[in-house]
């Protein structure tokens, strides 16, 4: 049995009102058992078609998915996959703790249910009904239902997106502690520090491609390690991108912002050629800045870099 | 890992909703008690053979236990559409048990509606020998079998906010050719449709309470081909709706 997960030249298309809607349009993937790995992109990307093609909710136009050498379908009837989907209510008139039985009753070899109600931090609130929860609550629970399985493979769709800050981090600490106990677990999010901060490995997508697969730090070397970002106007983008030590160029009204393979070398051409750059600030490129650069490079890039940074607040 | 916890939770969950719980067979037994009591002395009903008690006893009773089935569709849209569906998709629970669970639970409230209509046709001074009741309350079940089919078709074709329509509709319709209201007497296009109905099959099971026959070959005909139509228009609307092929 391969101990590998593999999705291999997937594509999906949708109808839309325009035409198909290529949202997927050749994805590979590989994940080895006990990784971690963050699927990362703006909305729209094509992260939550690939998941849903890896849990076998929909059938891939071309390409296949094998999930521990089975098809998702195999993989889910043994109850090696669980999974906390982007959207989802809870169905009413059970109690909290009813709910996660019911779920637990599901699955071969299921947890606990009285550890998951701790480890969720749902213990206190296991007598409500569930129509009574708030929404960060309905979160926790959903994120108990996909634990409570025991799964091989823990599959998070963008698990925090409505969740506070508080949240957010208990839900991280109990994602590290699962994933501790040997598991496979992969995670789509558009927050790229939770990538980098609980990922093994990042798989960026966009424009229902990967545009880039390594660990978070070699995604961060590729592109340059720092970025410089000076208020210069009135001078042309392809004069500051031919300067020693310089990869990339990016304008921001009057700012610039540029990538450096040596922010020594730029920082001193900068000033020698354009002595009248001030507020100046020399930072290390987070995987924001790797993610713009790696989906510019395509030739479709410019749309997909504007369409990542509308996404992500710019 | 047994379907059965499921089952015993959609059950609880059932029973839980008080609305849905209660309106089931209370809306089916008001009107029973209000059309019975006008026609408590009546012997032979337009010349059906059977009391003014015992042909609207059944008559509701179709009614009602219909609705119960068909009702497995709305609580299959409203999961369908709080992603508990999806959820349960990529759980090891098999769609056929599920749907068998949802039929199951439909099958609890149809047989709750029975027998509170039977107490009330009792009141009303419905005497049958037991088998009588055992074979009416047989054909019943089995009649109401492409009514669980209608339901999970339902269910997967409309939303929770268009489905109340669509059920009360059809069941009012069938309801109305099949006799459950009053009976369909004489010759003409409707009373003929109606012999092709299975809302009419279930009011017939009424007759085999008075020592009459059950169904004739055509009634078990009707049923399964009725079963058969509807549960190959579920497959095609579940598939449909979840793509898969």
């Amino acid at each position: 049995m391969s101990e590998r997960i593999e999705l291999r030249g997937l594509q999906k298309s949708f109808r839309g009102p325009q035409g198909p809607i290529r949202a997927v349009r050749g994805v590979d993937v590989d994940v080895a058992a006990g990784e971690t790995v963050a699927l990362l992109g703006p909305n729209g990307a094509g992260k939550s078609t690939t998941i849903d093609m890896l849990l076998g909710l929909l059938a891939p136009d071309a390409g296949s998915v094998s999930v521990f050498g089975r098809t998702p379908a195999a993989a889910v009837a043994d109850g090696a996959i669980g999974a906390m989907l982007q959207t989802g209510a809870l169905i009413r008139d059970l109690s909290v703790r009813e709910l996660v039985e019911m779920m637990a009753s599901l699955y071969p070899s299921p947890l606990a249910v009285r550890e998951v109600l701790a480890l969720t931090g749902i213990d206190e609130i296991a007598a409500q009904r569930t129509q009574k929860l708030s929404g960060g609550q309905t979160q926790r629970v959903r994120f108990a239902l996909a634990l409570v399985s025991n799964p091989e493979l823990l599959v998070l769709d963008e698990p925090t997106v409505a969740m506070d800050v508080e949240a957010r981090r208990d839900f991280w600490t109990t994602m590290r502690e699962f994933a501790a106990r040997g598991k496979t677990i992969l995670f789509a999010t558009h927050y790229l520090e939770e990538a980098d901060a609980y990922a093994d490995r990042a798989v960026l997508m966009a424009h229902g491609r990967v545009v880039a697969d390594g660990p978070t730090t070699e995604i961060k070397a590729m592109v340059g390690s720092r970025t410089i970002r000076a208020t210069l106007p009135d001078v042309e983008s392809e004069k500051l991108s031919a300067l020693p030590g310089v990869s990339g160029v990016q304008r921001r009204g009057e700012a610039v912002v540029l990538s450096c393979t040596d922010s020594d070398a730029a920082i001193r051409a900068l000033l020698a050629a354009h002595p009248q750059a001030r507020d100046i600030e020399i930072a290390a490129a987070g995987l924001e800045q790797a993610f713009l650069e790696l989906t510019a490079e395509d030739p479709s890039g410019e749309a997909e870099a504007e369409a990542a940074a509308r996404a992500f607040g710019r | 890992m047994s379907p059965l916890v499921y089952t015993r939770f959609e059950l609880l969950r059932t029973v839980r909703n008080r609305r849905f719980f209660i309106l089931s067979f209370g809306f089916p037994l008001v009107i029973y008690v209000l059309v019975a009591g006008s026609v408590k002395h009546v012997h032979d009903l337009d010349h059906t053979g059977l009391s003014g008690p015992l042909y609207f006893m059944i008559g509701w009773a179709s009614f009602g236990t219909m609705n119960a089935m068909v009702a497995c569709g709305a609580r299959i849209a409203a999961e369908r559409q709080a992603g508990w569906t999806r959820q349960l998709r990529i759980s090891p629970l098999a769609p056929r048990a599920y749907f068998v669970t949802k039929v199951g639970t439909s099958y609890m409230m149809a047989l709750i509606t029975l027998v509170v209509l039977y107490l009330a046709g009792a009141s009303f001074g419905v005497s049958l020998r037991a088998g009588g009741w055992l074979g009416m309350t047989g054909l019943i079940l089995v009649g109401l079998i492409p009514f669980a089919a209608l339901g999970v078709m339902l269910g997967h074709l409309f939303t929770p906010d268009s489905i109340g329509p669509a059920m009360g509709g059809g069941v009012a319709l069938l309801g109305l050719l099949g006799g459950t209201f009053f009976p369909l007497t004489g010759h003409g296009f409707l009373p003929e449709l109606a012999q092709y109905l299975p809302s009419r099959w279930l009011v017939q099971a009424s007759r085999v309470g008075v020592g009459g026959h059950g169904w004739p070959a055509k009634g078990w005909i009707v049923i399964a081909a009725w079963t058969l139509l509807l549960s190959l228009a579920a497959i095609r609307a579940y598939r449909r709706d979840t793509g898969r092929v």
